[in-house]
């Protein structure tokens, strides 16, 4: 076997690289906190007793846990700007990393609803009645006691999904994004080095997430024998 | 103090409340006991409207339920509430549990309320334990905790529903101690209870339900004393409870 490597391309390659890598987290900071937040309103609302409002979340999560992630990526690079000019009447476009922003949240957003409602649900409703025994309001009822106890039982199952999502992070390439990955296959595809700077890539992905991995056991493990 | 008046409840078709009626004048105890499912816990949920009334009403101070909605807090900051099961705050220190409320709903400084907290975990006995969560302490504790809880509040009046049913045999006494004092200090309290001992020591009357109804309001001495003063019901209840 001949397996000839040049690694000689990697450290003129590395600013490039971080630079993606620095778009990978930023998205992965902006799915996490854009899906928490408004997966946390879409548990709300399908916890609603109002019917209208529990089967429009109910609709939005239905729709996006059944769609590809590289659909919706798609599907908000090419209808956002549309949605905005019918709204504002100008053309807006707004580029392709925005609307991986977007396309992100609102994915993971579906998924952290169902999410945040088990975790909601987890909460003993004696918990409920002592707050508003007290005198607090509905709102700060789920607000300051449940959501606070909602997200902690659930937290292992939003770290593991953190990991999931950085690694989903890469499917940007779609519309010429460049995140680590793509940044990576670019650099290869210039020096005709695929198969290094994916290695690379590999090397990089693997010592990231498996280190995230271990941190996330380590913590649910904790948990359990406190 | 309370007045409860004619008050009807139900759970979609089933009637779990019929016409009940009664009075707690201020400085008085009352416990209310019964056979499980007999509609003493939720009589009590009632009246800090935890859970609605669909006839009669209550009223308490000067305030009346069935209340909008936007009145219910103010009315339920002024009625001490005590759980079976302590439904202390998790994520919260003893300490955060008692000045909580405080802060957001009476609007102390954080001063007044730690103060306040302070004062009253010292009286429960448990002056050491500000720092700790509630999951490191003891069922007894955990509902000593959740008496000062109320306390803090100020409320006008206390209500228990099952205080120590969930407690170990050996926890009991330090609960119900701190009840019995609270009592001698001239709280009103409303408390559902299986504790005989309690209801005829500390209570001033009794009321015994069975199937959504108040069958007996009386005094404790009339209760407990003769075998004649309380109805045939309370008495076959009395009598399985107190056997054993």
């Amino acid at each position: 076997m001949n397996l000839s490597l040049d690694w000689s391309v990697l450290p003129a390659a590395l600013p490039f690289l971080l630079q993606g890598m620095g778009f990978s987290i930023a998205l992965l900071v902006v799915s996490l906190l854009g899906g928490l937040l408004l997966g946390t309103g879409l548990a709300l609302m399908r916890l609603s007793s109002n019917v209208l409002v529990s089967s429009f979340a109910a609709a939005y999560v239905g729709i996006f846990r059944s769609i590809p992630l590289v659909l919706a990526i798609f599907w908000c690079y090419l209808l956002v700007p549309m949605l905005i000019e019918a709204v504002r009447g100008v053309h807006t476009p707004i580029g392709p990393m925005y609307s991986a922003f977007i396309a992100y949240a609102m994915f993971e957003a579906a998924y952290f609803c169902e999410v945040i409602r088990a975790g909601i649900l987890s909460v003993p409703r004696g918990q409920t009645g002592a707050s508003l025994a007290l005198g607090l309001t509905r709102a700060q009822t789920m607000r300051h006691i449940i959501l606070p106890q909602a997200l902690r039982t659930m937290m292992p199952l939003i770290l593991t999904k953190s990991i999931i999502i950085f690694q989903d992070t890469s499917l940007v390439y779609v519309i010429s994004v460049s995140d680590f990955l793509g940044a990576a296959t670019k650099i290869g595809q210039r020096d005709s080095r695929l198969i290094e700077l994916y290695l690379f890539a590999g090397v990089v992905y693997f010592i990231l997430c498996f280190a995230a991995s271990k941190f996330v056991e380590a913590r649910t493990h904790r948990k359990v024998a406190t | 103090m309370i007045s409860i008046e004619n008050v009807s409840k139900w759970y979609g078709k089933t009637q779990v409340l019929h016409d009940c009626s009664t009075r707690v004048a201020a400085g008085e105890v009352v416990v209310v006991c019964g056979p499980s499912g007999s509609g003493k816990s939720t009589l009590v949920k009632c009246i800090n409207a935890l859970e609605p009334i669909q006839k009669g009403r209550i009223v308490i101070g000067d305030a009346v339920i069935p209340a909008p909605a936007s009145k219910l807090t103010a009315i339920r900051a002024r009625v001490g509430m005590v759980f079976q099961h302590f439904e202390l705050f998790p994520h919260m220190t003893v300490l955060q549990n008692l000045v909580f409320a405080q802060i957001k709903v009476l609007r102390r400084s954080h001063e007044e309320a730690h103060a306040r907290a302070v004062g009253y975990l010292k009286r429960v006995g448990l002056a050491s334990f500000e720092a700790k969560h509630p999951g490191q302490l003891s069922g007894g504790q955990q509902q000593r905790v959740a008496i000062a809880r109320a306390l803090c509040m100020d409320p006008a009046c206390m209500l228990f529903d099952e205080p120590t049913s969930a407690l170990d045999p050996e926890m009991v006494n330090e609960v119900l101690e701190v009840m019995t004092e609270l009592a001698a200090e001239g709280m009103t309290m409303m408390c559902v209870t299986h504790e005989m001992g309690f209801a005829s020591k500390v209570a001033d009357r009794v009321i015994f339900m069975d199937e959504g109804r108040i069958v007996d309001d009386c005094a404790s001495d009339q209760f407990f004393g003769g075998t004649t003063q309380c109805s045939e019901r309370a008495q076959r209840f009395l009598s399985k409870i107190i056997s054993h």
